[in-house]
């Protein structure tokens, strides 16, 4: 907090990989330079550029703190949220990098068609199913309630499965967001279908294909250990989940 | 060119934040529903939520929803009509339940009940000591609320329409009654125009503080329902009414739930004095927001503000201990690690108000049907959700009753919309009922004036903040409205860049303008109208609260280039007005 008062502006380069299928027919790279405070967020830098240069710059955004999952991009050639991304965390003697999430079809600059991605989510019966009747709430201890709360933090932004080079070259792959959803309920003491799930992440487009590469972990902007949990749902396919 | 698309629904539901996405949970099952989102249904900002949502389950101590009824009752400044609060007391409790069965993970009592916390204005027997009726998941109550909507939508096969942006609201005249026959959107994808035709219409977008520019709310929270529902000629209810809530990261606005308080956080000066002791000696930081707010503000008028420039307060979480703030406070604490640098383990937080919750909006009845006058109601058009006023929350909101209301009024929205399609026909659609939103379209994206959309949202929410925020006076309020007469003036003269069809957000933040300046100023106007002090509304000039004269709701409607304030009583049931103290 110190050096709150220590309020000085910088000139920062970033290049955006531009595509407007109205009028281009391949994307190419655009340079902006922006004054950025070093407290100021990627995305301040593509409001300013997109409110003060260029409105047609195109993205997503709502929140601005990281819990809407709107601005996965890459940005130096990681997947990262634009919101989450502070200048001071970033290289800016060099130019910074900014482009689409890869492997779901380019829409418009920074926007994809998130589609197929939702379409694996749903895949996967992402939804409790039990047979339980309860008068009140099912009962859980802390601990049941603990097994399952990493997975429960996903906010669908694509960041890792858009990570995932087996994703890229296989568009049929699950990809590990729909697999961290699935976990969210096979180890959920309350649901009674995990087998379901685990057939159907048993298949050839499922589980297996991961090689372990660790990016979706390192992408994901809530700190989920998402390759942790799909070592854990190979687990419960091989030896179920108890 | 603009492609004109033409479909047909029993129910149309507008907005899949949490009020929309009950709502269709309730009506899919039984009549042809569809949702129309501006955003993808899980980005919408109900998973912004944090802290937590009210039930009287007496899971952890004794707790009745009688007393739930009576805090929030009090909590809003006794403008609040009773005979809702008490529905929302009351539905509460199976409303927790419903997401708990529907699959919300929350946290648990060691016996594997549903844990609760404290929350500020939330009482044991009418104001003795702060009670535990919060039911939570650690800091992020609104995420699992929303993902477990949308789970259950999933699971239901509800059919969504994202990325459509509704700009206009179909209704005709039928028999002397005001009827609607569906809306219109605009998709961003494509730029073509789409009809819905529909029975019933139920509204649930969200609001609107983007007006402001420090707050807590998302960039899309442009109030886009209750600015086309002005646009109409219906009135909007309470619009004064505007919940700061105390802590945001200062400078930024970003929340930092009333949980922490909850859990034991404590509001310092810069000298560290628990300034709060002073203001509300029995239930001191668990004061309801609008006083605490207010608190802070002096303290830094007068002098007592921390930091280099002494503009904010401090909150110290730093007694709680890494463990209480990682398992049940791990949002924020993440929060004021990144954007702010401070580690709340080790130092308190720098805090000020942001603007955060909308208590005015379209007026209903407790059934969530939309109201035309004081009385009659629109057949077939429901309102949910914080775009909605009931009025549960009167005058000032008490935290988590927000999550409360969209579930309770969500689901009887949602219930009631799909019975009414059940038995009704769909009333005959205007002449070209995509003209409108056609024209305004189109001007738009080939506007080429002089004028910058952003550069008057930033005088807009400057001003506001200004002007209309946490103190108002008619001298302020008289300021606020000049520079917004000043700024619609100049909205007709702004160029966009973007003529494009596909995705053109340039298009639509000029469209979103439009309709924060609408709203910003009816809620000036309202404001400068009540010249007392309730609630949210804080009146320099009139610091007392005045229930000879002011016991009513404001009921503002559009007239030809003004606006035309009304009165609407407030109902009583069992609580007779008194002096609000803590
Ligand atoms: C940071 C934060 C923390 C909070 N914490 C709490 C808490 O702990 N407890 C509590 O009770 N309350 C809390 N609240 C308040 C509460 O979260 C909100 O009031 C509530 O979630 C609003 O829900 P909603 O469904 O009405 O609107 P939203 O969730 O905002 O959804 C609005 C929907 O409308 C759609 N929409 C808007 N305009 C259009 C249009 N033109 N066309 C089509 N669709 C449109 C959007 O796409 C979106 O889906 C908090 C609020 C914030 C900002
Ligand atoms: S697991 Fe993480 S990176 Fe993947 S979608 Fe969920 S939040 Fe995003
Ligand atoms: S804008 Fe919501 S996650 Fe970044």
């Amino acid at each position: 907090m110190s050096d709150i008062a220590e309020v000085q502006s910088f000139t920062v380069t970033f290049i955006i990989r531009r595509f407007n299928p109205e009028t281009d027919t391949e994307p190419y790279w655009q340079d902006f330079d922006v004054q950025m405070y070093s407290t100021d967020r990627v995305l301040d830098a593509l409001h300013k550029i997109k409110w003060d240069v260029d409105g047609t710059l195109s993205f997503r955004r709502s929140c601005a703190h990281g819990i809407c999952g709107s601005d996965a991009m890459r940005i130096n050639g990681r997947n990262r949220l634009a919101c989450k991304t502070l200048i001071k965390d970033l290289d800016i003697s060099k130019p910074v990098y900014v482009e689409a999430i890869k492997g779901l079809p380019l829409e418009k600059d920074l926007i994809v068609d998130m589609e197929p991605f939702f379409a694996a989510y749903r895949e996967i019966n992402p939804f409790l199913q039990t047979s339980a009747k309860p008068e009140k709430e099912h009962i859980q201890s802390p601990e049941q309630r603990a097994r399952f709360d990493d997975t429960t933090k996903c906010i669908l932004c694509a960041a890792c499965t858009t990570s995932c080079p087996v994703f890229w070259t296989d568009g049929q792959y699950f990809g590990p967001a729909a697999i961290v959803n699935a976990h969210r309920f096979i180890f959920d003491s309350r649901d009674e279908e995990a087998q379901v799930r685990l057939d159907i992440l048993n298949s050839k487009e499922g589980v297996w294909r991961c090689r372990t590469t660790f990016n979706c972990s390192e992408a994901c902007p809530r700190g989920i250990e998402v390759t942790k949990a799909i070592a854990e749902v190979k687990q419960a396919v091989l030896r179920g989940v108890r | 060119m603009t492609q004109v698309h033409n479909h047909e629904y029993d129910v149309v539901i507008v907005g899949a934040g949490g009020a929309g996405m009950r709502a269709a949970i309730e009506s899919a099952p039984h009549a042809k529903t569809a949702v129309i989102t501006k955003l993808y249904p899980t980005r919408s900002h109900t998973g912004a939520a944090q802290g937590g949502m009210a039930a009287a389950l007496a899971n952890v101590e004794e707790d009745s929803w009688e007393w739930h009824t009576f805090d929030t009752v009090k909590g809003g400044d006794y403008l609040v009509d009773q005979d809702a609060a008490e529905i929302l007391a009351k539905e509460a409790i199976d409303a927790i339940i419903d997401l708990e069965n529907m699959g919300l993970p929350f946290n648990r009592t060691p016996e594997g009940k549903i844990d609760q916390r404290r929350f500020g204005g939330h009482t044991r027997d009418h104001g003795k000591a702060p009670v535990r009726r919060a039911c939570y998941a650690a800091d992020r109550t609104g995420h699992m609320i929303l993902q477990t909507l949308f789970q259950n939508c999933v699971k239901l096969g509800v059919e969504f329409h994202n990325e459509f942006y509704v700009l206009d609201l179909l209704l005709s005249e039928e028999k002397g009654q005001t009827r609607t026959s569906g809306v219109v959107a605009y998709e961003l994808a494509t730029g073509d125009i789409h009809v819905f035709h529909a029975k019933s219409v139920v509204f649930a977008t969200g609001g609107f503080g983007k007006m402001f520019k420090t707050t807590s709310n998302a960039h899309t929270l442009t109030g886009d329902g209750v600015g086309i529902v002005w646009r109409k000629g219906l009135p909007l209810e309470d619009m004064e009414f505007f919940q700061f809530h105390p802590t945001g990261l200062a400078g930024l606005g970003i929340l930092l739930t009333e949980g922490a308080r909850g859990e034991g956080a404590i509001l310092r000066n810069a000298s560290g004095e628990r300034f709060m002791e002073r203001y509300a000696p029995t239930i001191k930081d668990l004061a309801p927001r609008d006083i605490i707010s207010r608190c802070m503000v002096q303290e830094v008028a007068e002098g007592r503000g921390a930091g280099p420039e002494k503009d904010y307060v401090l909150l110290d979480c730093t007694h709680l201990g890494a463990e209480v703030l990682e398992t049940k406070l791990p949002d924020i604490t993440e929060f004021a690690r990144t954007y702010l640098g401070v580690d709340p383990v080790h130092e308190p937080v720098p805090v000020m108000p942001t603007a955060h919750y909308a208590m005015g909006g379209i007026p209903t009845n407790t059934d969530a049907e939309v109201l035309k006058d004081n009385t009659t109601v629109i057949p077939g058009l429901y309102a949910a959700g914080e775009c909605a006023c009931v009025s549960v929350h009167g005058s000032n909101r008490l935290g988590t009753n927000s999550l409360l209301d969209i579930n309770v009024f969500g689901k009887r929205a949602g219930r009631n919309a799909a019975a009414y399609a059940l038995k009704a026909k769909h009333v005959a659609l205007p002449k070209a009922p995509e003209s409108d939103v056609l024209k305004l379209v189109e001007t738009l994206r080939a506007s080429n004036g002089s004028e910058n959309v952003a550069t008057l949202r930033k005088e807009l929410q400057v001003e506001m903040d200004r002007n209309a925020q946490v103190f108002r006076t008619e001298e302020s309020l008289k300021h606020a409205e000049d520079v917004i007469a000043d700024l619609r003036a100049r909205y007709a003269n702004i160029g966009i860049h973007d003529r494009g069809q596909r995705f053109n957000t340039d298009l639509l933040e000029a469209i979103e303008l439009g309709f924060l300046l609408d709203l910003a100023e009816v809620v000036v106007v309202s404001a400068r109208n009540r010249k007392e002090s309730r609630g949210g509304h804080m009146r320099d000039d009139f610091p007392d609260r005045n229930d000879a004269d002011y016991m009513v709701h404001t009921m503002a409607y559009k007239a030809d280039d003004s606006i035309r304030l009304d009165w609407k009583p407030v109902v009583i049931t069992n609580y007779q007005p008194m002096e609000r103290k803590y």
